[in-house]
């Protein structure tokens, strides 16, 4: 081949994958100028700090629901996040055997499973019995969600620790429970957090567990066994309402959403390169 | 008899005198018949060793002959490694290290100093000396103070690092970071060190502060290096091992060791004819 033709060629594919490079991050631009100009119109004091109005009543906000995605997604860290890490620990430290490859299977198909099948089973389990949608099975459901993320990237995180750290502290007479709590662990830190929060970004965002678990509504909810309100919910009601108002609404709760879930990842974007510049 | 046997001694020269009070001298570590294992593959051989107390004991041989794995087998780090299995006996100072010693006792008295530098890159200079007594329950700052200051002082660290202990670990030099690991290890008070090739991964100029240094420690410690560096050896230590595919071929003085080799295999060997 000449070696016109290759440069022609060369040329073509460069612009081509530049071309494709520029089509995926064509729909996040435009849904964030879209939510931005939709919603930005709503977004006042008011919106930040009062309950949601009936319909045809002017103003009105959605602090409820704010806070209560918040205590949902802290709820549910509680008790995935100490499981996700302690798991990844266990897996990347003791994970030689049958189990552990078993385990690792299991959380990678957990990732994979539909968040509405998860929802559904925290329904089955927590809902039923307690006959009333919660708070708590609201955070069951996104912990599942959580759980396979925090423990493959913490997993992950502590392979990085190199193993002569360890061996070092071995050899110092420290057990090896206290070298992977402070050693390994302090090690892989930065990274482990930086999973954490990715994952957090992610379940923060989620509609469908929460749909017959947190349920949403429509005022302070004071009891983590009453059903509580959640942005992605009170966002669903209000865009398949038939009111104008409440789709301004529904606009305003997705633009705090999108910048809380963005700012969650930027965060711990910005961690992560921080990390890599100490070392 | 008695008296034969004193006669005999007082006939010989002065230096066989001193060799002879080195033999009936209580050796610091005594290995015997230790063989060693990964899965089922033995790499070490019925050794046969003594380390005396207070005086250097090198470690040659080409890659692959087990001499990094010997000296793991003394405070017990061949065990880390899954799979791995010994046969034999080790004794410090006479008490088998593998039956009777606390291992977190043994890794104590018997401290090591491994190939990379590798202070704990999320410590400071301070809390990587401290390490070894902080995770291990004393946490009075008095002590720590004093433990971290003599440590340093003893690696020869001190001078360099004494305004910036609060610095993390890393952001010193690849020598500096390997005195720190010296620190590191004598911060806990061990008897005997253990070096494993220390100066591989340092320039020459590095290398021969670390040489210095362990010649000065082996005053006061016992010091076993595994080194494949043979100038190394001869500089530093007083006796010498030579180890071949698994198997302990020659063990004499040094000097003995580099000048007349009983074996042609450490001729070999020491004349750059393999390895």
């Amino acid at each position: 081949m000449s070696n016109l033709g290759r440069k022609i060629i060369s040329q073509t594919m460069i612009w081509g994958a530049l071309a494709c490079a520029m089509i995926a991050i064509v729909p996040l631009i435009s849904i964030l100028a879209y939510v931005v100009s939709q919603g930005i119109g709503s977004i006042n004091w008011e919106f930040f700090t009062h309950l949601p109005k009936p319909v045809g009543e002017d103003g009105g906000g959605m602090a409820n629901a704010i806070v209560g995605t918040l205590v949902l997604v802290a709820l549910s860290c509680v008790w995935a996040v100490p499981v996700g890490v302690f798991g990844g620990v266990y897996l990347a430290e003791y994970g030689d055997g049958k189990a552990a490859s078993i385990i690792r299977f299991t959380a990678d198909v957990l990732t994979g499973v539909p968040s509405i099948v998860i929802g559904l089973f925290a329904y089955v389990i927590l809902v039923l019995p307690m006959k009333s949608f919660s708070a708590l099975s609201g955070a069951l459901a996104l912990g599942f969600m959580l759980i396979p993320t925090v423990l493959r990237t913490t997993e992950e995180m502590v392979r990085l620790v190199p193993m002569t750290l360890r061996e070092a502290a071995l050899a110092l007479g420290i057990s090896r429970f206290r070298a992977t709590l402070n050693i390994v662990i302090a090690t892989a830190k930065s990274g482990i957090l930086t999973g954490i929060l990715l994952s957090v970004a992610r379940i923060a965002g989620e509609t469908a567990p929460l749909l017959f678990t947190a349920f949403g509504n429509r005022v302070w909810s004071h009891d983590a066994f009453e059903p509580i309100a959640a942005l992605p919910l009170q966002i669903f009601v209000y865009a398949i309402s038939p009111f104008d108002d409440w789709h301004r609404q529904a606009w305003a709760g997705a633009l705090v959403l999108i910048v809380l879930v963005m700012s969650l990842t930027i965060v711990s974007r910005l961690w992560t390169k921080r990390t890599y510049q100490v070392h | 008899m008695e008296n034969i046997k004193t006669e005999s001694l007082k006939r010989i020269n002065r230096e066989d005198e001193i060799n002879t009070q080195l033999l009936l001298q209580q050796p610091k570590i005594e290995v015997k018949q230790l063989s060693a294992y990964f899965g089922a593959n033995q790499v070490l051989k019925q050794i046969n060793f003594n380390v005396r107390p207070k005086e250097a004991t090198a470690i040659i041989g080409p890659s692959g002959c087990g001499k990094s794995t010997f000296i793991r087998c003394l405070n017990r780090m061949h065990e880390v490694v899954p799979n791995a299995k010994i046969e034999g006996n080790i004794l410090l100072d006479g008490r088998d290290i593998y039956k009777n010693t606390d291992i977190i006792d043994l890794r104590r008295r018997v401290g090591m100093v491994f190939q990379r530098p590798n202070p704990f890159p999320t410590f400071s200079i301070y809390d990587n000396v401290a390490a070894g007594l902080k995770l291990t329950g004393r946490r009075k700052k008095k002590d720590l103070d004093a433990a971290v200051e003599q440590s340093l002082v003893k690696a020869a660290l001190w001078d360099e690092v004494k305004d910036k202990l609060k610095q993390s670990g890393v952001s010193l030099s690849g020598g500096q970071q390997q005195r720190l690991c010296i620190a590191r290890a004598l911060a806990v008070k061990p008897d005997v060190l253990l070096f494993d090739e220390p100066c591989s991964a340092l320039d020459p100029i590095s290398t021969a502060k670390i040489e210095e240094l362990i010649q000065d420690l082996k005053n006061n410690y016992t010091i076993v290096i595994v080194t494949h560096n043979m100038q190394q050896a001869a500089r530093v230590s007083d006796y010498t091992g030579f180890f071949l595919l698994g198997e302990l071929i020659e063990f004499d003085k040094t000097e003995k060791i580099f000048e007349v080799p009983k074996d042609k295999r450490t001729e070999d060997y020491i004349t750059g004819r393999f390895g």
